[in-house]
């Protein structure tokens, strides 16, 4: 266990470290987007992980000392933190399964659009008694 | 004999057996009592809980074409009017509860020491940072109910997925001469607005339906069009992932409060645990920031 001054210190490293990463994320997102520098944008695949990353280290920051999992037998950290691994597996497989609902729904969208050349002749097995006489070669 | 081996006599319930005495109970293998080890396996389901949620909100997001675009939801402040200030409103919030956390730990430590009066002292800091929160969320969605209209069922954000011009005003009314009209860019948000009569009272069709200003636009290549509701799974999306943050704050605060006038009350200084209560609800108080972490990222920030 830490001292009492040692505890002071890290809940004084705790406000700035958490508040500053923030208020990153946040100036991120605002000139990724262009609201700090008008006209001036950055690509997504810069500002996702960026911010991802800045969250990640604050959630295990929060866990790690103000939890005090620092602090706690391995086996109740391994206990604890070692079926979240579980989540990596569900957002990859949710993700995908979201990205192929809206490529099929797109998918039926083009088909529904698609305008196919009607065919000339009837073809294959033909009920002569119901075509016009012109139709039927 | 090597050591490794069993005696025939430990196998019998011999009082000295060392197999049998690591299951004789007693001892705490994770060094925790058994409220704050449940209070841990509570969060980590909790924790499932909340990815379920935010994992359907990614899926959702992925299934759709389109999606409203976050800093332009979000760019409403108290008392700003019009000013559009996107995110800063979400960042005071965050900023709220990150200092309530701060305040929580405080309480935990003074605990530790048996401090009395620093305990209840951080911790009705912390219940004050918690009703801070929850007093900008009442008025984060108050703004998007009755001032946006946004519901469960209805979204009335979008993104322009191509650049143009509109050929009517924010009113509906075709653009009088002279007037420059307004043009969007890609990937611009917009609003649907509900139609005002002049009381500034929103206008209702026969059914008692809002009546929308649906403007209408034409492409930059040419093609007309008019604004589209958004995906509405935002609105249901959004009001049930931070109504559920936000009744684990409201809960919070409650255990709080409770616990709060129990350590005033001596109750835990007769227990001689070193105040270990308010470090369970500290736990749980810190898990509702760390939830919070998550939902600013997916909501308001990607």
């Amino acid at each position: 266990m830490v001292s009492y001054e040692e505890g002071l210190a890290v809940v004084k490293r705790g406000f700035w470290l958490l508040g500053a990463i923030t208020i990153g994320e946040v100036f991120v997102a605002l000139i990724g987007n262009g609201h700090i520098i008008p006209g001036f944008h950055l690509p997504k695949y810069v500002m996702y992980p960026v911010m991802i990353s800045m969250s990640l280290y604050k959630a295990y920051w929060i866990v790690y000392n103000f939890m005090h999992m620092a602090y706690e037998v391995r086996g109740l950290a391994m206990s604890v933190l070692l079926p979240c691994l579980l989540l990596v597996w569900a957002v990859i497989a949710f993700f995908q399964e979201g990205g192929s609902w809206g490529a099929r729904r797109q998918q039926i969208k083009d088909k529904d659009e698609k305008v196919v050349k009607p065919i000339s002749k009837p073809t294959g097995m033909i009920d002569t008694k119901t075509l016009e006489p012109s139709q039927i070669q | 004999m090597a050591s490794t081996d069993i005696l025939e006599k430990d196998l019998h319930h011999d009082d000295h057996a060392p197999a049998i005495e690591d299951w004789s109970g007693g001892n705490e293998p994770f060094n925790a009592s058994y409220g704050k080890l449940m209070m841990w396996y509570f969060l980590l389901s909790d924790a499932f809980t909340f990815a379920g949620f935010l994992i359907a909100y990614g899926s959702l997001r992925f299934s759709m074409p389109t999606w409203p675009v976050p800093d332009f939801v979000f760019r409403t402040f108290p008392f700003a009017g019009e000013t559009h200030l996107p995110l800063l409103f979400v960042t005071v919030m965050t900023f709220i509860l990150i200092v309530s956390s701060v305040t929580m730990v405080r309480g935990v430590q003074e605990g530790h020491r048996g401090n009395k009066g620093g305990v209840v002292f951080w911790m009705l800091l912390t219940i004050i940072g918690g009703a801070a929160f929850l007093g900008c969320q009442a008025w984060e969605w108050t703004t998007l109910i009755k001032g946006e209209n946004m519901s469960v069922t209805r979204n009335p954000f979008g993104r322009h997925e191509i650049a143009g011009t509109y050929t009517m005003d924010e009113h509906g009314h075709p653009y009088e001469k002279g007037v420059t009209p307004e043009t969007f860019k890609k990937g611009e948000g917009y609003l649907i607005h509900a139609e005002h009569d002049a009381n500034h009272e929103v206008v209702a069709d026969e059914a008692g339906n809002t009546k929308f200003i649906q403007r209408t636009y034409v492409t930059e290549t040419g093609e007309k069009g008019q604004l589209e509701f958004g995906p509405k799974q935002f609105g249901a999306l959004f009001f049930f992932i931070t109504g559920f943050h936000g009744f684990h704050v409201f809960s919070g605060v409650l255990f709080l409060a409770i616990i709060a006038m129990n350590v005033g009350s001596g109750l835990y200084e007769k227990r001689r645990n070193h105040y270990e209560m308010v470090e369970k609800i500290g736990l749980y108080w810190h898990f509702v920031d760390l939830v919070w972490v998550f939902v600013f990222l997916v909501f308001y920030l990607l």
